[in-house]
């Protein structure tokens, strides 16, 4: 289990990386924490004719506060989202999660913006950026690109992102990242991706409103459950035809077979953390 | 062609100059390049915890990471904390209670331990359980491991 | 006995107390020294091609453009490898009917199952030997394969074998009392379940490893080892590559981690000392972890129905039970893979006084990895099919579990005795043991507490079970089959002119803390502070000749071995002392180092001093007197095929059943493995070994596709036990040492891994009973449990 041969780059500036993405043939993959890269080059099923290391990029660090935003550099770790101030503040459905991400030699390596390019359909950061209704900024040669999250996971490891562009950082709006959140995931162990997942985020919970649901560990990318915010808008915890339409809405969706668990399993189970989580998001 | 680049760091206190083969991960270049055999390879997919090494002070999987990746960096390996005594309360109470059979598991487990309680962990056994979640131990069933690590932090907290 | 104390209550004695590892504080620094931390000279490394199906016939294989790469030393393919090493056959005489093809270290025409070896490179490094692999083209004919062992034996099935007509390796029966007549009693009630026992296995957290070197100029073959058996495999070498087994040297340095998975023959360790043979130069394989996953022995893999019937008072009337058991393509060599089965025959309701069993075991092949002997051989299996069918049983009759058990224990002073199937039991002590573990459990206390609980919605169960462990094997096990497995093992202990003893030991360490027992062992007989003892094991070329450390026999005939050897040095020493002295060797002891008056302890000369006389100035000695400060001793054990252990065990666990999630809450073992040499070391074999059936009863399992792939081959998506979930567990003892040894120690290694799965189905079927309902499989995950509970 030892990677293939690649060719490295390590570029300092955000502008060198963009004209090495630019001007490389072949496929170049831009490594961040390397923490799910770096596995899947050890067994061979990533192998990248050059490795693009972006842990220079001192442009792509740090969080902020800006203009009604927490803004998040994409080279940051987990372990930073841990013991940032403003994250506590502002964005504390991140802080619930982040226990749930690997463990924490993991987390003092791993990126959000790794995390999120991604797009492992079991990881917990893609799903909390649509909760979180977050806009994802991208660069290339040709341009900034800002894609909202809902916009962002196209499937399997797919993503809206071009071959030559990287994400920058990551825009979660303050108003939208309320004191009102839930997250609850069943992992068979502690750090282990989830057999299903789910964040909640509203602006009001008496009656709910603003509800904005995502799963994950259900399909082959994070999902937005549409169905389920609407069935549950304008209603109380406590309403059973609200919940009862809600289950129904997670019957509509299609959900996909693991090692861990059916469809059919996982639909159950998305219906019973459901509940869990709207109980408390309301406490 | 091989791609090879020199890189400079500091390992365990000491500086030196490399010239390595990007491919490598820093745990082969730490135990084959600089004999420190001290960290062990386990999975080499990062889930295992065995070659678990401080880098620049916080513990990182070093088969998650590349040794060109480590140019500029303090890398510090269970020899390391062993020679600065920074280890020594948890070796000797890893030692006390048995908390280790086979040994291999040891050097990553005392790392991540070590973290914990530089971070100022509690004396609390499942938060305890809970971070060394990310190490594996076939032998002891880990109860030992908690133990041992609950007793140095409830020693120091009795200081 | 020469002194007035007993020899194991003398004054500061180690046998029975908790000594700390000394080999642990090298381990704690980094200073292990296992196989991976070789780097010889000249060395070069072997990586493997591996079938990417489970039944394929290979049509051609071109190394070409592998062998051309620079860095890269050898290609080898199968028939490469045959024209340097025989085959092997994992067969035993005494195993009747048992059959399996010859194996080689790379598959020659057919591939069996995914990732079977078929070519091997060397190379400068690993990394190139696997650039070179990618290199290697090999075409495949895909072939229909047999995967599902409850269709192996199909009429229409593929056979994997032709020349054996179906895929059948074995069968066993066993048939004692009247079954029938007992089951056609009309005062008895019947209950009945098949049980299912999915496969999973060791994972080491040292993967298998070897360096080999070979020294052409006197044709010796150095083996650096990570295994538990030096001498079986230092004879397979010799036999297989037709090398004197003198000129073979295994040496077994730290080892980490083993539990059955290094004990056997794998076709890649073999290449690599055919390969260090041919190139006359050390070669280095370790194994991946997703190696690991595709070649390490698998474990389990059973699908057994068990019947049982009980009278009214809850005897149990009959047991019966039907075992069909895959063991992929070969039976290992060169244990077998019928020894599951065989275990599982033998010991199913062993713990019970039962007249009437009979079982059929099947032993099926099938192109999935092979399975073999792994840690608590066949005994999860055993005990939770007697377990799981006595609750049963106790609930159908309205009986208490702990009631049932009570009524159908051997009692403590019924010993000896002969089960059903065939097992002499002695010095055993279930009744002993189900108390205290009643006790430190508070049984009661538990009971009431989660009756009230559930009426809260909080579902908890208890479960127990009372278990056997086959422990101390004689020659019986393994080399009545002309097996070059030996019984026996040895220990050489020998006085230094600083007054210091060296043991040499065949028995192995690979964490339990074997070297630490021989100390502990060796100080107390002998006479000396423990820090005075150094051990050597693990090293062919300076060891007596032994089994080596495995089915729970290292502390038990190794042990009995350091005690026979330092006894006799201690007799030969106080015979010198006796000389010099000038007084009879009776009146003398050995104390800490010190030769002393047996009476008074008061010292008459060191042990140094002695030395110092022995050694160099013996010109102070009588001519006729000849020292021999050296002793050795070789242990079997003679009277029993085994030396069985017992013990209960109970768990505690809370179910949600929306999730099908079970939290663990409690487990509780009392063990009677005889004399406790070490406390500590034996609890935490115990805790370790529950830990792993915690694992095989709800994380562990190799999750193959119907067409053979396995499809978790990674420690991301297999789940081992981590620390977050398992629980504290507290471990008691009764001590009933066995009369076949001086020393009196059973073995505790397997025990855990033995009975926890047993007690732990048993507490999530008490879990369950408020939904009516249970569950039969292992492991025992979320899915299987919500399908259990009608949720899915």
């Amino acid at each position: 289990m030892k990677a293939a041969e690649f060719d490295y780059a390590k570029p300092r500036t955000v502008d060198e990386a963009l004209a090495i993405l630019a001007s490389h043939e072949g496929e170049v993959r831009p490594i961040a924490g390397g923490q799910s890269l770096m596995p899947m080059m050890n067994f061979r099923l990533a192998q990248p004719d050059m490795l693009m290391d972006l842990n220079a990029l001192e442009e792509l660090q740090g969080i902020r506060d800006e203009g009604g935003f927490i803004i998040i550099g994409a080279m940051t770790r987990y372990r930073e989202l841990e013991c940032s101030e403003l994250i506590a503040a502002h964005i504390p459905l991140i802080c619930a999660a982040l226990p749930h991400i690997a463990h924490a030699a993991i987390r003092n390596r791993g990126t959000i913006g790794g995390s999120i390019a991604l797009a492992d359909p079991a990881a917990e950061m893609p799903a909390l950026m649509l909760a979180l209704e977050a806009t994802i900024t991208v660069v290339s040669s040709r341009g900034v690109r800002r894609i909202l999250a809902d916009e962002f996971f196209l499937g399997l490891y797919e993503t809206a992102l071009a071959d030559d562009e990287i994400i920058t950082e990551i825009h979660v709006p303050r108003s939208k990242a309320p004191a009102h959140f839930a997250f609850c995931e069943l992992a068979r162990r502690h750090g282990d991706y989830a057999i299903v997942g789910i964040a909640i985020t509203a602006q009001e919970i008496m009656p709910m409103r603003g509800l904005r649901v995502a799963l994950f560990s259900v399909s082959d990318r994070p999902v937005r459950a549409v169905a389920i915010e609407q069935a549950l808008e304008n209603t109380s915890v406590g309403d059973a035809g609200a919940m009862k339409l809600a289950v129904q809405a997670i019957g509509s969706m299609a959900f996909q077979d693991d090692l861990n668990a059916t469809d059919k399993t996982k639909l159950h189970l998305v219906g019973v953390l459901l509940k869990r989580a709207l109980t408390e998001l309301c406490t | 062609m091989t791609a090879i680049e020199e890189i400079n760091l500091t390992v365990n206190g000491e500086r030196s100059t490399h010239r390595v083969p990007v491919r490598m991960n820093l745990v082969d270049f730490l135990r084959n390049e600089l004999g420190l055999t001290g960290s062990h390879v386990g999975c080499e997919h990062g889930v295992c915890g065995a070659c678990t090494v401080e880098v620049n002070g916080a513990c990182v999987r070093g088969c998650l990471m590349l040794a060109v990746q480590a140019d500029g960096l303090e890398v510090t390996t269970i020899e390391g904390l062993t020679a600065s005594g920074r280890a020594g309360a948890l070796q000797a109470a890893f030692h006390r209670r048995n908390s280790l059979q086979c040994g291999f598991c040891t050097p990553g487990m005392l790392a991540s331990a070590l973290e914990y309680c530089e971070r100022g962990g509690a004396a609390d056994r499942a938060a305890i359980r809970e971070h060394i979640a990310g190490n594996y131990c076939r032998c002891t069933g880990y109860q030992s491991i908690v133990d041992a690590i609950y007793e140095v932090i409830a020693a120091e907290e009795a200081q | 006995m020469t002194g007035p104390l007993s020899i194991f209550d003398r004054p500061n004695a180690y046998i029975g107390k908790s000594v700390p590892r000394p080999d642990a504080a090298r381990l704690l620094v980094g200073r292990g020294q296992f196989v991976d931390d070789q780097q010889l000279p000249r060395m070069v490394h072997a990586a493997f091609v591996r079938s990417p199906h489970a039944h394929a016939r290979i049509v051609s294989i071109d190394g070409a453009q592998a062998a051309t790469m620079q860095g890269v030393v050898a290609v080898y393919d199968g028939s490469d490898m045959a024209d340097h090493c025989e085959p092997w056959v994992g067969t035993l005489t005494h195993m009747q009917g048992l059959r399996s093809p010859p194996q080689y270290p790379l598959a020659l025409d057919v591939v069996r199952w995914q990732g079977e070896p078929v070519a091997m490179v060397v190379a400068t490094s690993r990394a190139l030997a696997e650039d070179a692999c990618g290199l290697i083209d090999v075409d495949y004919e895909l072939l229909p394969e047999a995967c599902n062992v409850e269709a192996a034996l199909d009429r229409d099935a593929a056979v994997i074998h032709p020349e054996f007509g179906n895929n059948l390796a074995w069968e066993r029966i066993v048939d004692s009392g009247d079954v029938d007549a007992a089951f056609a009693r009309n005062d008895v009630t019947i209950v009945e379940r098949t049980f299912r026992f999915n496969r999973h296995t060791g994972v080491t957290l040292e993967p298998r490893s070897s360096v080999v070197d070979f020294n052409p100029a006197d044709e010796t073959m150095t083996y650096w080892y990570a295994g538990q058996a030096p001498h079986m495999m230092q004879a397979i070498l010799s036999k297989h590559l037709g090398l004197a087994e003198e000129n073979i040297r295994l040496i077994a340095n730290d080892v980490g981690g083993s539990f059955g998975i290094k004990i056997h023959t794998y076709g890649d360790d073999i290449a690599t000392a055919v390969a260090a043979r041919i190139l006359a130069r050390p070669v280095k394989f370790i194994a991946d972890r997703n190696e690991s996953f595709l070649t390490d022995i698998h474990a389990r893999d059973h699908r057994i129905h068990g019947r049982m019937a009980v009278a009214r008072d809850g005897e149990i009337a009959a047991l019966e039970i039907d075992d069909l058991t895959g063991i992929g393509p070969y039976s290992m060599y060169p244990r077998t893979s019928a020894i599951e089965c065989n275990q599982v025959l033998n010991l199913t309701g062993a713990p019970y006084a039962i007249q009437n069993y009979r079982a059929r075991g099947q032993v099926v092949f099938q192109n999935k990895n092979l399975m073999s002997q792994y840690r608590a051989v066949g005994h999860p299996v055993a005990m939770a099919v007697a377990e799981g069918l006595l609750e049963d049983a106790a609930l159908a009759i309205g009986l208490g579990s702990v009631d049932i058990r009570k009524r159908n224990l051997i009692r403590d002073d019924a010993y000896p005795v002969t089960s059903a199937a065939g097992m002499k039991f002695d010095d055993l002590s279930h009744c002993r043991t189900l108390d205290k573990l009643l006790d430190i459990m508070g049984h009661d206390v538990l009971r009431e507490e989660h009756a009230k609980l559930r009426s809260s919605g909080i579902h908890r169960g208890i479960g127990i079970a009372s278990i056997v462990e086959v422990t101390n094997p004689s020659p019986l096990f393994y080399g009545v089959g002309g097996a070059s497995i030996a019984a026996q093992d040895g220990a050489t202990v020998r006085l230094d002119a600083a007054g210091a003893i060296h043991v040499s030991a065949s028995i192995t360490e690979q964490g339990q803390g074997t070297n630490t027992i021989i100390a502990q062992i060796a100080a107390d007989m002998f006479g000396v502070e423990i820090d005075r003892v150094k051990v050597t094991t693990g090293d062919t070329a300076h060891v007596p000749y032994g089994g080596g450390t495995w089915a729970s026999r290292g502390a038990g005939i190794g042990g009995e071995a350091v005690l026979q050897a330092a006894t006799a040095l201690r007799g030969q020493v106080l015979e010198v002392a006796g000389t010099i002295l000038q007084c009879a060797p009776d009146r003398l002891d050995i104390l800490s180092g010190s030769i002393v008056d047996v009476k008074t302890a008061a010292q008459r000369m060191t042990l140094r001093e002695l030395g110092r006389i022995v050694y160099f100035r013996g010109n102070e000695l009588p001519p006729d007197v000849k020292p021999e400060l050296i002793a050795t001793r070789h242990y079997r054990v003679t009277d029993f095929p085994f030396v069985f252990t017992n013990g209960a065990m109970a768990a505690e666990v809370e179910l949600d059943p929306e999730t099908g999630f079970v939290k663990l809450l409690g487990f509780w073992v009392v063990e009677d493995c005889g004399r406790v040499i070490n406390p500590q070391l034996v609890d935490e074999q115990i805790r370790g070994g529950v830990v792993q059936g915690i694992g095989g009863a709800f994380y562990e399992e190799c999750i193959y596709s119907s067409n053979g792939q396995l499809l978790n081959a990674s420690m991301a998506d297999y789940l081992v036990p981590m620390a977050a979930e398992m629980p504290d567990i507290v471990v008691a003892h009764v001590e009933t040492p066995t009369k076949t040894s001086v020393l009196g120690a059973k073995g505790a290694g397997e025990a855990g891994t033995g009975g926890a799965p047993a007690a732990l189905l048993n507490a999530v079927n008490d879990a369950l009973r408020a939904f009516d309902t249970s569950i039969s499989e292992m492991p025992m995950t979320p899915e299987r449990l919500l399908k259990a509970l009608g949720v899915v």
